[in-house]
């Protein structure tokens, strides 16, 4: 174990949401569950991502005053990177969910071992 | 033929050999050809419907996860590894966390020259008050404009995936109305106060997007949701009146359009040292900021746009 990490609790919180969320992928049957597993998993990259740019004592990036020294504020780029993820996130949620939707108008079920099941039985 | 035969003399006569030649069921040339069509082989229906259960009882045995010892062992090896990988990937994150720099300190490898040259040249190269705003819609701008085209193609893919015929559409507006009630008095007397807020302060957020934490992004989804909010009160009649598939359509491609040429033009008059016609403005004015402004209102229409498409296609399966 190295000296830090009770001062980066934060990433430390995002690892282990990261760890629910990978372990929600893993052994939920539902697919429902399955897509909340995952948006937890984005969920802890965020916060990865915020307590990335943050520095202790300073402003969001924001310019107040006029003051434009680099000692003021924030890192403002992680910032912009959580907006990506978030866009992303969204629409890969979106595109899941309108799968799931097929999958259960086809086998009227939720449960992934049950899909398998039918597809199997089915021959192919 | 008056005299009956026996079959074996009879078989050896002119008359039946030339029968037998006329009636087709030999060819005199190639021998003893069958000629006639075969008969249709008529399975047993019985026979058919006992092997389809068998074959089913077989499979249900086999696909049993109570009855199949192998598949009940690899379930339970396939949770046990699961655990026992996920506790591995804990411990194996919280190692690596416990040896980075501290957080909140200025040691930290992203908080390089790249954060510095954003922060100290940013309100005087783009105008924007706001240093995200600044950052993500002008220097990193192409980067924001892939962001809108995967929302655009992510409504796409749903399209493709949920859309519905015009038939099957009525009855899924049909079995939709058996679970949400409609003329809720509650909520559209709600909704009446709410959504003109909502949008407005969305529209605050668009507009204020390169002066105070907010943006294209953020705005848009709200107005996305006052317009959900809308739709829920009042129904897919009163929506369709301002925003059906043709909106959707026209408003995407107008914005995205507009983003990729305005882009385009101050990238490239950037990039070759050439005068731009683009006013800076005042920094904290409302009209400042270059292309900051139209291109977080460009952005707020597709979000806006793409969230209430979501809503609608998963609702009915259409606008």
């Amino acid at each position: 174990m190295g000296p830090n990490l009770l001062a980066n609790y934060g990433e430390a919180v995002s690892a282990v949401l990261f760890c629910i969320g990978f372990t929600n992928l893993l052994l939920q049957t539902n697919l429902i569950k399955k897509i909340i597993g995952l948006n937890i998993m984005d969920s802890a990259i965020y916060l990865f991502l915020a307590e990335k740019g943050y520095i202790a004592g300073r402003a969001a990036p924001i310019v107040v005053d006029g003051v434009t020294s680099a000692e003021a504020y924030i890192n403002p780029i992680p910032s912009g990177l959580v907006l990506t993820g978030i866009v992303v996130s969204v629409s890969v949620t979106a595109l899941m969910l309108s799968l799931t939707i097929r999958l259960y108008t086809r086998y009227h079920t939720l449960d992934l071992d049950e899909i398998s099941t039918q597809l199997k039985k089915e021959g192919r | 033929m008056s005299k009956k035969r026996p079959a074996s003399e009879y078989q050896k006569t002119f008359a039946f050999r030339f029968f037998r030649w006329l009636s087709g069921s030999k060819d005199p040339y190639l021998g003893e050809v069958e000629m006639h069509p075969q008969k249709e082989f008529r399975a047993d229906p019985e026979a058919a419907l006992r092997h389809e259960k068998e074959h089913d009882a077989i499979l249900d045995k086999v696909y049993n996860p109570e009855r199949n010892m192998e598949m009940k062992l690899f379930h339970k090896l396939y949770h046990a590894t699961s655990i026992i990988f996920c506790l591995f990937l804990i411990a194996l994150l919280l190692v690596t966390i416990s040896w980075l720099p501290a957080s909140g300190t200025i040691e930290r490898p992203a908080n390089n020259e790249v954060a510095e040259r954003y922060i100290e040249k940013g309100l005087e190269e783009t105008g924007a008050v706001n240093i995200v705003a600044g950052m993500i819609l002008d220097y990193r701008a192409f980067d924001t404009l892939g962001e809108s085209h995967v929302l655009f193609t992510a409504t796409i893919t749903v399209l493709i995936l949920l859309r519905l015929n015009k038939t099957e559409k009525d009855e899924a507006e049909l079995s939709d109305r058996r679970f949400e009630p409609k003329n809720d008095a509650i909520l559209q007397l709600v909704a009446t106060f709410l959504v003109p807020v909502i949008i407005i302060f969305g529209i605050y957020i668009i507009l204020n997007g390169h002066l105070g934490p907010g943006g294209g992004f953020s705005g848009g989804a709200v107005i996305g949701a006052g317009l959900v909010l809308y739709l829920n009160a009042f129904g897919f009649k009163k929506t369709e009146r301002f925003f059906t598939e043709k909106t959707y359509k026209w408003v995407c491609f107008f914005s995205l359009s507009f983003y990729c040429l305005a882009k385009s033009y101050s990238f490239y008059t950037g990039a070759n040292q050439l005068h731009s016609v683009i006013p800076k403005g005042t920094p904290g004015a409302i009209l400042s900021s270059g292309l900051i402004l139209p291109l977080n209102i460009a952005v707020g229409l597709v979000v806006a746009c793409t969230i209430y498409a979501f809503y609608a296609m998963f609702r009915k399966g259409g606008f």
